[in-house]
């Protein structure tokens, strides 16, 4: 479960002009790195890297292990973006099933998340049916249902009612007592100790080659 | 190495603009010395004048495989080592492509009617060929309709990729199929068997649309350089002006 | 965990496609239609028809294989399900495969079901079905998988339904000959090996490099 993130002068283009510039950093088990900064600077696109999404280009994001130092296999973290990941037609309770199949969650997980996350009454609905809110608690379900040591989350609070925010953020303390890392991007202040991270404007210069 | 080094497109650019007129000369010199031995060049025993239209139509096709062929390459090396002068290099090609293509088919239904009594036949080396046409269509339109350049040039590089399964069986189609197309006689095991008064003006117009195609392709890459820069200088003018 | 998932995500695209009946009925409804315009179009005399039956089977089968590509990777391409299928344990190329393979079944297969029945209907004698029916599972599977190549290139751009056509059509012309000529060949009594194997190698083709094309091209819309 112990897992840390290196980041080692990571280089990020968006079409052809450069979004970070020999970025480095590092997150040890147990941390949590707010990542912060204007729109457009580049918070979505790093997280998507440090997901496996977009290969880098230049520099490199891993996943260390404590005791190997090989470089861990990408499947180890959850990614939670702006997209919810849901297909409007189906119900909220398959989409669950389906995730927790895929990802290969257990049984107790899904019904841990139900519980946690309060999720029982929306399980017979179609999920075009859900507020935006209640789109993002079935998410936030999968972080529970398959335990994945990295989480990285794009703006997760953004949607969440005062109840359900205080539940994630237990539920995100909760992960890193147990010794998992998160990578989050956030516009208002996480409600307990995190590492900030400050995207500056990068220098957006037109880059070629 | 000079090949990295020139890779820098703002070097390309800089580089290449002073070769362009004098690719633009040689492609005119060429052009007349080619169409003046054409037309000196004798006859046909059997076609009689309408050999000519070899000329224009062989050299032309030669292109249409050339320069699919090129951006095949430009392809590969913007979707391996994602180049941005690869992707321009291979964008900017397809539309030359697509019109020597289109010449090709053209002049070749023209020799058609009075050669084989017919304008079209749906033979393997035409259908083949015809089918490269609609694949450059397919990458001018693809690139077209992707807003993002980076996904526009990976997407089109892929589809120029698959698309090249198109250029052996062009090549080989006479030999597979045994149509009305006559076979190789130019490039054969054995050497030509054209005859050498037709030969020269044959290769002196290839070599002119080869010259025309790198001065028209030196042109188009650099148009797409400078239309990349315009881009990312708008997208920094719009993010100081309206983020941070 | 990788059956299971890959045995989950194929049931959930299974579900997608066959859901309110629409892709299956479609696809079926428009493969009618053609085939009725093509007496319609053509004069109903038994002669011409019978002739030209494989041929134009064959290329009615393409164009509503066309049909229900666009869907194959947009919904999820916009909800945002390839952020989550990406984090699972399975190769973007397999998950891409089982997209289609779940297209498949859900439109191609009773498509080719339906073969050998618009062949018959159009004049073609009975003996072909058997003929017709494997011609149609091999060529429809080998549709599907070109097919999905054709929408992952097209993801997430404008027009995409056209594009996908102008794209594919090209590569769906060499199984559409091979097809009509197995036809042509069992009819006129000539073997039918040639065109068999030809078909079967065409399908590997698509097997072979239309998951690597779909990987590359999602890899590459998915940023």
């Amino acid at each position: 479960m112990a897992l840390s993130l290196v980041v080692d002068a990571l280089s990020l283009k968006k079409g052809y002009r450069h979004l970070i510039n020999d970025l480095s950093f590092f997150v040890a088990p147990g941390e949590c790195v707010a990542l912060t900064g204007a729109n457009g600077v580049g918070k979505t696109t790093l997280l998507r890297t440090l997901a496996g999404f977009i290969r880098p280009d230049g520099g490199r994001a891993r996943y260390v292990d404590g005791v190997d130092p090989e470089e861990s296999v990408a499947a180890q973290a959850h990614y939670l973006g702006h997209a919810e990941a849901l297909s409007p037609g189906r119900l909220a309770g398959a989409e669950l099933d389906f995730q927790r199949a895929f990802l290969g969650g257990t049984a107790a997980g899904q019904a841990e998340a139900i519980r946690r996350l309060n999720l029982s009454p929306l399980l017979e609905l179609e999920t075009r049916m859900l507020s935006a809110g209640q789109k993002r608690r079935l998410s936030c379900a999968r972080l529970i249902m398959a335990r994945r040591p990295v989480w990285l989350l794009d703006e997760p609070m953004s949607p969440l009612d005062t109840e359900h925010r205080a539940k994630l953020a237990e539920l995100m303390q909760s992960h890193l007592s147990e010794g998992g890392l998160i990578v989050c991007a956030v516009h208002d202040p996480l409600p307990f100790e995190v590492r900030e991270l400050r995207l500056m404007a990068p220098a957006m210069e037109t880059v070629y080659g | 190495m000079i090949i990295s080094w020139l890779a820098n497109p703002e070097r390309f650019s800089k580089v290449f603009a002073p070769v362009r007129p004098w690719v633009a000369g040689l492609s005119l010199v060429l052009f007349v010395w080619g169409l003046y031995l054409c037309f000196v060049s004798p006859e046909d025993y059997q076609q009689g004048d309408t050999v000519r239209i070899m000329y224009i139509h062989v050299p032309a096709a030669w292109m249409a495989l050339f320069t699919y062929l090129v951006m095949g390459v430009a392809s590969f090396f913007g979707l391996i080592f994602r180049h941005a002068l690869a992707d321009a290099a291979a964008k900017a090609a397809a539309p030359i492509g697509a019109v020597f293509t289109a010449l090709a088919l053209i002049t070749g239904s023209l020799w058609g009617k009075p050669m084989w009594g017919t304008w079209w036949e749906w033979d393997g080396r035409m259908t083949s060929v015809l089918v490269l046409f609609l694949f450059y269509i397919g990458y001018i339109a693809l690139h077209a309709s992707i807003e993002d350049e980076q996904r526009a040039a990976r997407s089109t590089a892929i589809l120029a990729l698959i698309g090249l399964i198109n250029l052996p069986i062009i090549k080989f189609s006479v030999d597979w199929w045994n149509t009305l197309h006559q076979g190789a006689s130019v490039f054969r095991p054995g050497g030509p068997t054209v005859a050498p008064a037709m030969l020269w003006p044959l290769l002196m117009m290839a070599l002119a649309y080869k010259a025309l195609f790198v001065w028209l392709w030196l042109i188009r890459i650099d148009t797409e350089i400078l239309s990349r820069k315009y881009n990312g200088l708008r997208a920094r003018l719009g993010f100081r002006e309206g983020g941070a | 965990m990788t059956p299971s998932s890959s045995l989950a995500l194929l049931r959930r695209d299974l579900g997608l496609s066959l859901a309110r009946g629409g892709g299956p009925v479609l696809a079926a409804g428009f493969f009618l239609t053609l085939m009725a315009m093509v007496p319609l179009s053509l004069g109903p005399e038994a002669q011409t028809l019978s002739k030209i039956a494989p041929g134009l089977t064959w290329l009615c089968l393409a164009l509503a294989s066309l049909l229900s590509l666009e869907r194959l990777f947009e919904r999820d391409y916009e909800d945002g399900v390839f952020d989550l299928l990406r984090t699972g344990p399975l190769a973007l190329e397999w998950v891409a495969f089982l997209k289609c393979l779940a297209q498949w079944l859900g439109t191609g297969l009773i498509l080719s079901l339906m073969t050998p029945v618009v062949m018959i209907l159009l004049g073609a004698p009975v003996g072909v079905a058997g003929w017709a029916l494997v011609a149609a599972l091999i060529g429809s599977f080998s549709f599907a998988l070109i097919g999905g190549a054709g929408a992952s290139l097209t993801l997430g751009s404008r027009k995409g339904g056209v594009l996908i056509a102008l794209l594919v059509l090209p590569f769906y012309v060499p199984p559409v000959i091979f097809g009509a000529g197995l036809m042509q060949a069992f009819v006129t009594g000539a073997p039918v090996s040639q065109a068999l194997s030809l078909l079967c190698a065409y399908g590997l083709f698509a097997l072979a490099l239309g998951p690597i094309a779909m990987g590359a091209a999602l890899r590459s819309a998915l940023n």
